[in-house]
């Protein structure tokens, strides 16, 4: 078995040990099994980061073993490392080793713990093959398989109808990109004829292929424009982008961790992975990178505005994840492919570091997620309230942290690209910064400065243990410097030999010349942002209140961001619920049944019936027919 | 060496008919009996498979005596690539049929024995015979241990529930044999692999065609004959739902395959969009009715109903991949629907109940039976890595390439799919225990473990490596697909001559 093959196989080994022995072997054991394989594939991933990271982009490729071969069509499990790649390996298997670490102490009176362990180690497998696949019927195994990780630790504690509720929304809104990603595979199997990036890539670059498809009532449509959008809508629902979003906040049910872990750091970035990876197909679509924009920009701006009303710690920092990965979209769709996966990449940091620490928290507050009942924790968990604002600057774009490279990157490119949409997701973009610097520094006010609001919950409050202190301590390290070794590289064209740019579609070349008024905008938003959350929630704190009251109506919108959970459930859940129970109540027993087979079983009984009645065997009925025979012959013959 | 894999299971049923005396303590000889008399035919059938040429898309395994030689009536007996398989699924399925009923079976022991091996050799006969009225005779001789089955064995309402079965097929079946005839007649044999060379004219094609699809969709079961089923399942004993779901219903399909597409491509072709829309109704309607069922078996019957959809809309894709990923997928579908009565079958012998509310929070008392239950309801709502992903994707690949507007509405059961799967599983499996009974249950036992393990080695296997399974009937179906491309109302005028 090769090195790389090995990154991905060390952590399922993990998962199958903990998952089907836990039992026997015992908890400790199957903690340590699924550690050590994350430890192996992390090592391995640094390596082969290594190894692709120096010289001129060269790139890894290895079939492993043929899939599904049936006709023309043949699709094999292989690897495929490049620098998209290799970042992604770092990123996710660096991650997940400490959230491994992490989850020692957080889940350490959980009953369930193998079975925990078991899943992140199986989520981590699901997401290697996801990143490390060379075809992109491989990307959808990896896809729908961190799909199911995130349904099971969603609904970890399976007793909780909320947990295992949230779940299935995850599942199924899901399930509703997936339908679209599917489509766009069999677009790509019937023009190329393939579904291995380099043959499909190479033929798109080529113009090899027929440039019009039609699409059901759509009629002819450009075709890499059809590919793209049905991929993006793949993209939307793993990204939870705006409409397929709903499921995100929800999934907060699941512990900690795996926010952290899936929905912050990796899974929910594998949409922008995906566009990214597939820059060779959106390059050639205009119309599909103005969506890609247009949606990114929307999210980041809708999801940062409902941030602002949350009380759920984890909620906050769920629809602060929604909006950053907005960003991420919004970059990729002006062709700033590098600045996203650099945003990515940052993003995993501080935004695990972020969970982590208001896991933390919660754990301090035993099991309380509601900010208002927290407040003045700073002085009993100092630590955890020192990484909490290490992460929220390098979040909110403070000067020289991972966040403040990153978004400036990206803000910088939507401005430079001068296309309408571009603009249009620069605008949504600085609007989004400051709301973003606001609800997180409401967050860390209300629930570590002010006074405490449970007195009880405070009192006990106490700093975690270091299994969880090390990783969040690394994790900080990190949310500091990423950005600034990131950087360089990214200056430096590092990513050039993993994407593909469209002559003229170099926004991010030229993110350097934009105005300097340009340049230090995020930053006078930081510092709008941080003014109006230190007025609200240290100055003034009875001003929240004041205003919820008088501007009640848009904070009620906001609070039930917009309104898509009451709208979806109206529309799909109950509607599907009726018309089921209305199929099979009306169509299948009154119509089919009733009136067809049992309909025609009673009218034979009656016809039967009748024919027997005839034959009622009594001589004087037949004599009585033949009489009135006889009566009736006589009459027409005479 | 065929009439020894169909019939073995007939001789052992004959063997406990006479051997077996009737009386309750021997009821455990006739379990054992029909246990090692039906892993026999399994092994055989292994042998069979072994002994398989792949490369060739000819019957093998040939057997001719003549029977009524005067009307062109012989015993022949052959598989192909896209028969074998049926053969092994029913082979592997009866065993384990048997030994999920060794304790929920208590009355009527051996009888029950014997109508299941007999039942186990009609169907293999069905898809060995080569014979149009040796088929029709087993296809229809098939109906009476099932009808046995579901009307001595079955629960409260199991006469209602055999008879709408009985009559349904009958009816069904009928018509198939006026086409048996009208073919046997015209053709002057009854031997199918020369009925499959007969010029037909169109006309004729679409009355023998009409007459095959009556039996055929009532048997897979298509929108709007598919009412039998619920009731069927729901009365009908754990295993007999197993054979039900997992063989019965894929000789419609199979017929379809082997008469309709090979011997009356015309007819076929031109009633393709009927069955599309046929299926595509099936695929979502019964989705969205299994969503609202209150029972379990119900809901995995109409799931089966759902499933069966994709399964006709692969077959007349026309293409390798739909027509593959058909076969495939009622392979698929007989391994995974067969585990989920099964399941269902678990807790039925140990709560007597199906009903979906009566249950909550087993995955508290029965982690292991949790975790087959989610591996096989994740098989069924296709993800990848099992079985069901390989089918269905072939299924749709195919479908599209075919007709975007029949791939993109058939995808939409793939999303209410997951539905009603998950929804069922979470409110039978996760939650709170409501229900006093629940907390006192046992997990999965050995016995029980045996009948689940070769089914989850088979939802991985063909999940990751479908090679060995796709390649047995990949050389079958381009056969099939020559066949079907032919244009046989042309060559009418030539066999005239």
């Amino acid at each position: 078995m090769s090195a790389n093959l090995l990154i991905l196989t060390a952590p399922l080994a993990g998962a199958l040990i903990a998952g089907l022995l836990g039992r026997i072997i015992g908890t400790r054991a199957a903690i340590g099994a699924t550690i050590a394989g994350m430890v192996i594939s992390a090592w391995l991933a640094i390596q082969v980061f290594m190894e692709v990271a120096v010289g001129d982009g060269q790139v890894i490729r290895e079939e492993i073993f043929s899939w599904i071969v049936s006709g023309g069509f043949q699709v094999h499990f292989g690897i495929l490392i490049d620098r998209i790649t290799a970042i992604m390996l770092i990123v996710v298997s660096g991650i997940s080793t400490l959230i491994h670490i992490y989850s020692i102490g957080y889940m350490a009176e959980d009953p369930d713990e193998p079975r925990f362990f078991s899943y992140l180690s199986l989520f981590t497998f699901a997401m290697l093959a996801l990143v490390m696949a060379d075809n992109f019927l491989q990307l959808f195994f990896g896809w729908e398989g961190v799909g199911l990780a995130s349904y099971l630790l969603i609904g970890f504690w399976y007793r909780k109808e909320s947990a295992c509720n949230a779940a299935i929304k995850a599942f199924l809104v899901n399930r509703v990109g997936d339908f679209g990603f599917a489509l766009g595979i069999f677009t790509i199997f019937m023009i190329f004829g393939t579904l291995d990036y380099d043959r499909v890539f190479e033929m798109a670059g080529k113009g090899t292929f027929p440039p019009t498809v039609d699409f059901l009532m759509f009629g002819p449509v450009d075709t890499l424009t059809l590919i793209c959008l049905l991929l993006f809508v793949g993209a939307m629902g793993k990204s939870a982008q705006f409409l397929l979003h709903t499921w995100l906040p929800d999934a907060m049910e699941g512990p900690t961790p795996v926010s952290a872990l899936i929905h912050a750091a990796t899974m929910v970035t594998a949409g922008v992975f995906m566009v990214c990876r597939a820059s060779p197909l959106f390059e050639l679509s205009t119309t599909a990178l103005g969506v890609v924009t247009v949606v990114g920009a929307v999210t980041a701006f809708f999801a940062a505005s409902v941030g602002l009303v949350q009380n759920d710690i984890k909620k906050v920092i769920a629809y602060s994840t929604c909006s950053q990965l907005g960003y991420m979209f919004f970059a990729a769709g002006v062709s700033a492919y590098a600045a996203s996966m650099f945003h990515l990449m940052t993003h995993a940091f501080f935004k695990a570091l972020l969970f982590l620490s208001a896991g933390a928290v919660i754990h301090a507050m035993h099991h309380e997620q509601d900010m208002r009942r927290m407040g003045g924790l700073a002085r009993k968990i100092p630590m955890t309230y020192a990484v909490m604002m290490i992460g929220t600057l390098a979040l909110t774009g403070f000067p020289f942290l991972a966040g403040f490279y990153s978004k400036d990157a990206i803000l910088e490119s939507a401005f430079a690209a001068h296309t309408a949409v571009g603009t249009f997701a620069w605008l949504m973009g600085m609007m989004a910064a400051v709301l973003t610097t606001f609800y997180s520094f409401r967050l860390v006010f209300m629930t570590f400065h002010g006074k405490p609001a449970d007195h009880h919950a405070y009192d006990h409050a106490h700093e975690a243990p270091w299994s969880m202190r090390g990783p969040l301590l690394l994790l900080a390290v990190g949310a500091v410097f990423a950005g600034m070794l990131g950087a360089p590289m990214i200056e430096a064209g590092w990513f050039a030999s993993a994407v593909v740019l469209a002559p003229g579609h170099d926004a991010l070349a030229h993110a350097h010349h934009v105005p300097l008024w340009v340049k230090w905008l995020p930053f006078a938003a930081f510092l709008v942002g941080l003014g109006m959350a230190w007025l609200m929630y240290v100055r003034l704190p009875t001003l929240p209140g004041i205003m919820a009251e008088t501007f009640r109506r848009s904070h009620r919108f906001l609070a039930n961001a917009w309104y898509f959970d009451r709208l979806y459930d109206w529309m799909f859940v109950n509607m599907a619920k009726k018309i089921g129970e209305g199929l099979w109540r009306t169509g299948d027993e009154t119509i089919i049944d009733g009136y067809g087979v049992n309909g025609v079983a009673a009218t034979c009984v009656r016809i039967a019936g009748w024919l027997r009645s005839v034959q009622s065997g009594y001589v004087y009925h037949y004599a009585f027919v033949m009489v009135i025979g006889v009566l009736v012959l006589v009459t027409v013959y005479t | 060496m065929l009439s020894l894999v169909t019939f073995l299971p007939l001789l052992g049923a004959l063997a406990i008919a006479i051997g077996v005396r009737n009386n309750a303590h021997k009821a455990n000889m006739a379990r054992y009996g029909a246990l090692i008399v039906s892993l026999a035919t399994f092994f055989l059938s292994l042998v069979l498979l072994h002994r398989f040429d792949v490369a060739s898309s000819a019957f093998q395994f040939l057997e001719e005596v003549p029977w009524l030689p005067a009307f062109g009536i012989h015993y022949r007996m052959g598989v192909d690539g896209i028969s074998l398989p049926f053969v092994l699924l029913t082979t592997l399925l009866t065993p384990i049929c048997i030994l999920a009923s060794w304790e929920s079976i208590q009355k009527r022991v051996k009888e029950y024995m014997i109508a299941f091996l007999a039942l186990e050799a009609f169907v293999v006969g069905v898809f060995c015979a080569l014979d149009f009225i040796l088929f029709y005779i087993l296809w229809e001789a098939m109906l009476i241990p099932m009808f046995l089955i579901i009307g001595v064995w079955g629960g409260p309402n199991r006469i209602y529930a055999a008879m709408k079965f009985f009559l349904y097929t009958l009816a069904g079946s009928v018509l198939m044999l006026l086409a048996v005839l009208a073919m046997g007649i015209k053709g002057g044999t009854f031997s199918i692999p020369e009925l499959m060379d007969l010029p037909l004219s169109f006309q004729f094609q679409v009355w023998v065609f009409l007459g095959f699809f009556v039996s055929f969709s009532v048997k897979v079961p298509m929108w709007p004959v598919h009412t039998w089923l619920p009731d069927a399942h729901v009365e009908a004993p754990t295993a007999g739902s197993v054979i039900l779901a997992g063989i019965l219903l894929k000789m419609g399909a199979y017929g379809f395959l082997r008469f309709s597409i090979p011997m009356l491509p015309d007819a076929a072709r031109f009633f393709t969009p009927l069955i599309f829309a046929l299926s595509l109704v099936a695929v979502i309607y019964t989705a969205l009715v299994a969503l609202m069922q209150r029972d379990l078996k119900k809901l995995i019957a109409y799931s089966s109903v759902s499933h069966m959809g994709f399964v006709t809309i692969g077959l007349f894709t026309f293409n390798q991949q739909g027509v593959e990923g058909g076969i495939l997928q009622m392979i698929n579908h007989g391994i995974v629907a067969g585990a989920l009565f099964l399941l269902v079958g678990v807790i039925y012998d140990r709560l007597h109940t199906r009903e979906i509310i009566r249950f909550g929070g087993l995955a508290q008392r029965m982690p292991i039976y949790a975790v087959i239950f989610m591996l096989f309801s994740m098989a069924s709502v296709g993800l990848p890595g099992t079985n069901g992903f390989v089918g269905e994707f072939l299924i749709l690949l195919g479908a599209f390439l075919a007709s975007k507007a029949v791939a993109f509405l058939a995808a939409t059961g793939v999303v209410l799919g997951a539905a009603y799967m998950l929804w069922m599983y979470k409110r039978v499996v996760f939650g709170e225990i409501r229900n006093p009974e629940v907390s006192a249950l046992k997990d999965v036992g050995m016995r029980e473990l045996a009948t689940f393990i070769p089914l989850i080695v088979l939802v991985f296997w063909i999940g990751f490596y479908p090679k060995p399974f796709l390649d047995v009937f990949h050389v079958s179906v381009q056969h099939l697909l020559e066949q079907a491309s032919v244009i046989k109302t042309g060559a009418v005028v030539m066999g005239m001559k």
